[in-house]
């Protein structure tokens, strides 16, 4: 089954439950956390994870509308975007 | 499975975008309309609309959809097609007026801000359509919104036809005046060119060339602020230094290019034709290529040094972005319009930067004078003087260069002309008024240059 590869930014302040509040929205929308890092980038709550939404019945589209009304819920600024922006930037 | 991607290169890419204006300046889809052309000019114009309007149905969808999935915006969804004028050259009557009408129409209904294509290339010789499309180009302009027109006057093969460049004058000085009441804005969407490329998607100056497939993808591509993003405040670098990141730093610009020009292409089936790497300012702080010759040590762009830095820019954005794309077009160099770049248009406004100082400029860097303003009193010999300099520097260096000026009616030197959006605005510059009627009256061309004799 071919992936399809969407890396999704949280950004934000850190508090409790951003991880599990992003995970249970992917997870009702059968979407797949293949890997996740998190870190502070200059003072902020940095979260990457790649997904992928081959299993999901939700386009990048659905899927960035739904984060970003989860972002303005718990106050992060959440992306998804395809993960070809960042392989052409970065890898040759 | 591994995060391919470490924090900073992810953070980088968003930070590009967020705070530094890193966008794709412009999808361009070419197409041709060599078979368009026909004897009664309604059918002319009726299949000119057809067509364009067949073609690119999707292109602004497109564009809008790939921008907001890659999350990178994509500012201009644009057309160029085939010269008008030799599309329009079998018409036995009507003005040429008409098909610009029908392209703004074409371009209204596809969605897309500036269609490019209302030209002719005269290089060595006027034929009947290149005539009668010249001599329409300031109605056209006024009468349309998102037509651009282009006219080649020069190339290094050919030499100039200095017939049509004391024309362009003329032309220039009467689309001004028919659109003085939206100071000159017909000659902000009018370029002269010599050594015109036929892939170049930015406007005013994009057309599709006779060379090209039926229709065409072609990408531009803008980055000025991740330039000076990455040098800034850092004096201690050497020169070799500074060009390695500048090379960098144009490479990751570009790919995003490619990618979105390949993207485009596969989506809506068109063959993707060539990556603009150009450096294209915006009127947006921090978007100016003026910033990054004044973070390279200048105090002022315009003073002694500013052509060495500039020289230095250019040549290695293109060795960048040459590694960075299968297939590298267009103008592809710094672009330096003074109405589109706030750190240009602080230099001229506080006297640093000169016409004089602008045209050496041009001899390192893509284009040409661009989007600059002069008093309204300026004669049309002074015009077309102005672009046979330009021109001839474009022949002698095997470069493209072209002239983008703009007299406006009513005002003098100091005065300023709000053209509003990406367009900018303008000082009006100072310019010399030393006759060259003469020069520019003797007609015929300026022979090609010996070294045109590569064969």
């Amino acid at each position: 089954m071919e992936t399809k590869r969407v890396i999704v930014t949280v950004i934000g302040k850190d508090r409790v439950g951003i991880i599990a509040a992003v995970a249970k929205t992917l997870s009702e929308n059968q979407v797949n956390i293949l890997d996740i890092s998190q870190t502070i980038l200059q003072e902020f709550f940095t979260m990457m994870m790649i997904v992928d939404i081959s299993q999901s019945r939700l386009g990048i589209q659905e899927l960035q509308d739904i984060l970003g009304e989860l972002g303005k819920e718990i106050g992060m600024q959440i992306q998804a975007q395809h993960e070809d922006i960042f392989r052409f930037m970065h890898r040759i | 499975m591994a995060l391919n991607y470490t924090a900073e290169e992810i953070m980088q890419t968003i930070r590009m975008v967020q705070s530094e204006n890193l966008d794709i300046r412009t999808i361009t889809m070419g197409i041709s309309l060599r078979d368009c052309a026909h004897e009664d000019m309604a059918v002319c114009c009726r299949k000119v609309y057809d067509k364009i309007t067949r073609k690119a149905e999707k292109l602004v969808e497109t564009g809008e959809a790939i921008s907001r999935e890659y999350g990178i915006p994509i500012i201009n969804k644009r057309i160029a097609v085939t010269p008008i004028a030799m599309v329009g050259e079998a018409c036995s009557g009507g003005s040429f007026v008409e098909l610009a009408k029908a392209m703004d129409k074409a371009a209204e209904a596809t969605g897309v801000n500036f269609i490019g294509g209302f030209s002719a290339l005269v290089h060595k010789g006027y034929t009947s359509g290149d005539r009668r499309l010249i001599e329409a180009i300031p109605e056209a302009l006024a009468v349309t919104e998102r037509v651009c027109s282009s006219v080649n006057i020069g190339t290094t093969k050919a030499g100039i036809n200095m017939d049509a460049v004391a024309q362009m004058g003329h032309i220039i000085k009467a689309a001004a005046e028919l659109t003085k009441e939206r100071d000159a804005i017909g000659c902000a969407k009018l370029v002269v060119f010599c050594n015109v490329p036929e892939d170049n998607p930015f406007m005013a100056g994009a057309f599709h060339g006779v060379g090209e497939p039926e229709t065409v993808i072609n990408v531009g591509v803008s980055g000025p602020g991740v330039v000076l993003a990455a040098i800034r405040n850092h004096p201690e670098w050497d020169f070799s230094t500074l060009a390695s990141i500048i090379k960098r730093t144009a490479f990751k610009i570009t790919r995003m290019g490619e990618l979105v020009g390949r993207e485009a292409g596969r989506r809506l089936d068109v063959p993707f034709g060539i990556v603009d790497l150009s450096l294209a300012p915006t009127p947006a702080i921090g978007d100016s290529v003026a910033d990054i010759l004044e973070a390279m040590g200048l105090e002022r762009v315009g003073g002694h040094g500013t052509t060495a830095a500039l020289a230095m820019l250019n040549d290695a954005v293109k060795k960048g972005g040459a590694m960075a794309s299968s297939h590298v077009g267009g103008l592809s160099g710094a672009f330096i319009p003074v109405s589109e770049d706030a750190g240009m248009i602080r230099a001229v406004t506080e006297g640093a930067l000169s016409l004089d100082k602008l045209e050496a400029m041009t001899c390192v860097c893509s284009v040409g004078l661009d989007m600059f303003a002069v008093p309204g009193d300026t004669t049309a010999e002074v015009l077309s003087a102005i672009i046979a300099d330009e021109a001839a520097i474009g022949m002698i260096n095997k470069k493209t260069t072209a002239v983008r000026v703009i007299p406006v009616p009513g005002k003098k030197v100091g005065d300023e002309v709000e053209f509003g959006g990406l367009l900018g605005r303008a000082p009006v510059m100072a310019l010399h008024t030393y006759d060259p009627a003469v020069f520019i009256g003797r007609g015929g061309r300026i022979p090609a240059p010996i070294h045109a004799l590569t064969n």
